[in-house]
């Protein structure tokens, strides 16, 4: 594991620790289209920061500039410290630190359970192949997967295969996870596998940004809860806070339509 | 131990009853099937069989006696034609691969090379192949250049292998470009590079979807490898044009199309196969 080396001391300001994810006043349009107008987030080590809202109110789009696989206009996002909006950083060398988990899952379908999440671990770390494998299979067997490691992903069911999904990031050892709507593309039965996956995560300490509308999840694991509306955090704070006595009438707006959808 | 297993109810008399209705129905359909095809199939035979020109037709095409005569010769050539097309299809696949790659390739520094992928593509593609085959086979060795080959059989599977390159590479593009953007952007979330994505992740998702047209192209190649016998190489197709000109019998040319039909008959039935699994495969995907 990387930790903030001694260049990244000061950036945060004297007597705070460096977070693990800072993100300042990112803008990002597409087109005409303002998606991010000005987000800033600050997540600490073994933190986890949950982000709600509507579709299309920028909490994909926010996930997936922190991984670089869209680029800002304006703006700085600094991972340990590291300023990782230069265009001089290298991205791959950034996403080897960072793993991500999709709402489509986008396991590899011509690949084994097991090569999918042996793949990065080779190709990109060069562990041998045994090791790998091993690796892989310690971890399939804490998730309960041990006995999918030789199917393909279209065998599974859509919470087996996005908990690969969560497998395969995990297996290079990243410095930050980012899960973007992981439980959006299944049924509520297969939704409590996923998420006690990441609960047991968040157990482990690991640091994550989630995106999600499973809002009783959302309680359960956060540290900090983002209301994201139109490209903008309109509300931030403790779960119990922001989920239960907003003070934002857009939140409360929010809540509203998700309680009434019946997913709080 | 009972007959009846646990999981196999009887069936009702009402369900039955539905099978043999639909037993019934079945065997209907095949007679209907059946007869159509017997009277369509011989009344074609019989419009042939009874046309006035017929009897000089079976002389001068199906002479049979005179087809076994010359098969040796026919069939020489198509070994030609066969070993032609395997040496083809290996350059085929490394030319259009590099292609298909030049053509998808982002890269600022591979600009040159994708304009140049793409130029060639549009030439050897709008291209009839026998031009190509007339201008590399008597425009090479007219150039009289040291040290190139001035032989027929390589100069003209070089033109068969420069135009097929142009197909197989669109192919393989589409194929690369099918693969849906999701598969990329989780390989890079990985840390795998561009280079590592193409080739682990992209490349054999693409190229097994392609797999049908591909094929399709084989067949089409060991076809077309008899377009050189324009140049005087004897293949099958100039083996049955000597042997028809020495006796005015074009029975060789009936030999050698069936010789081409006994390889290709059963490469389009495989194509055939193939095509359906992938397509079955990819609306199973859709289901997921």
């Amino acid at each position: 594991m990387s930790a903030a080396g001694p260049a990244a001391a000061g950036t945060t300001g004297p007597g705070t620790t460096t977070p693990v994810l800072a993100v300042d006043d990112v803008h990002k349009s597409f087109g005409t289209e303002q998606v991010l107008r000005g987000v800033s987030l600050a997540v600490p080590e073994h933190t986890v920061t949950v982000l709600i809202g509507a579709s299309g109110s920028g909490k994909s789009t926010l996930l997936r500039c922190v991984n670089l696989l869209t680029r800002i206009d304006d703006g700085t996002i600094r991972l340990d410290g590291r300023d990782i909006s230069d265009p001089e950083v290298d991205p791959d060398e950034v996403r080897r630190q960072i793993g991500m988990v999709f709402q489509s899952f986008n396991l590899f379908p011509h690949l084994r359970v097991l090569d999918n999440i042996t793949l990065a671990p080779r190709r990109v770390h060069g562990v041998p192949r045994d090791r790998a494998e091993a690796a892989g299979l310690a971890l399939l067997e804490r998730f309960g997967l041990a006995d999918k490691a030789q199917q393909y992903p279209d065998r599974l069911s859509g919470g087996q295969q996005q908990r690969v999904a969560i497998v395969r990031s995990l297996a290079v050892a990243p410095r930050l996870m980012l899960m973007d709507e992981v439980t959006s593309a299944l049924d509520p039965v297969l939704v409590n596998e996923v998420l006690a996956t990441v609960r047991e995560l968040k157990g482990e300490g690991m640091t994550m940004v989630i995106a999600t509308h499973e809002m009783g999840f959302a309680s359960q694991v956060a540290d900090e809860v983002c209301f994201l509306e139109s490209g903008r955090i309109l509300e931030r704070g403790e779960p119990e806070q922001v989920l239960h006595d907003p003070h934002e009438p857009a939140t409360r707006d929010f809540l509203r339509r998700v309680h009434e959808a019946g997913r709080l | 131990m009972t007959t009846t297993g646990a999981g196999t109810p009887q069936p009702s008399a009402e369900e039955l009853r539905r099978r043999a209705v639909r037993q019934r129905q079945a065997r209907r359909r095949t007679l209907v099937a059946g007869a159509s095809s017997v009277v369509v199939l011989g009344a074609l035979a019989a419009l042939v069989v009874t046309s006035p020109g017929w009897p000089v037709v079976q002389e001068t095409f199906f002479d049979w006696a005179y087809g076994r005569e010359v098969l040796p010769a026919v069939f020489e050539g198509l070994l030609l034609n066969i070993r032609l097309t395997i040496i083809a299809t290996v350059c085929i696949a490394v030319l259009g691969l590099g292609l298909a790659l030049a053509r998808t390739s982002t890269a600022a520094a591979l600009a040159p090379l994708r304009i140049l992928a793409t130029v060639y593509v549009d030439l050897f593609r709008g291209v009839p192949t026998l031009l190509v085959i007339l201008l590399v086979g008597f425009g090479v060795p007219a150039l009289g250049l040291a040290g190139v080959t001035s032989s027929v059989v390589v100069l003209g599977t070089t033109a068969v292998i420069l135009t097929y390159s142009a197909y197989v590479a669109e192919v393989l593009r589409s194929g690369i470009l099918s693969v849906h953007p999701s598969q990329s952007a989780a390989a890079r979330s990985l840390g795998l590079t561009a280079g590592q994505t193409l080739r682990h992740v992209v490349l054999p998702q693409g190229i097994r979807r392609v797999v049908p047209p591909l094929l399709n192209d084989f067949v089409s190649l060991l076809k077309d490898t008899g377009l050189i016998s324009v140049l005087g190489v004897v293949d099958a197709i100039r083996a049955a044009q000597i042997e028809s000109s020495r006796s005015f019998n074009y029975t060789p040319y009936v030999v050698a199309a069936l010789l081409f039909l006994v390889l290709t008959i059963p490469l389009t039935r495989v194509t055939d196969r193939f095509m359906l699994r992938s397509i079955a495969r990819q609306n199973a995907q859709v289901g997921v």
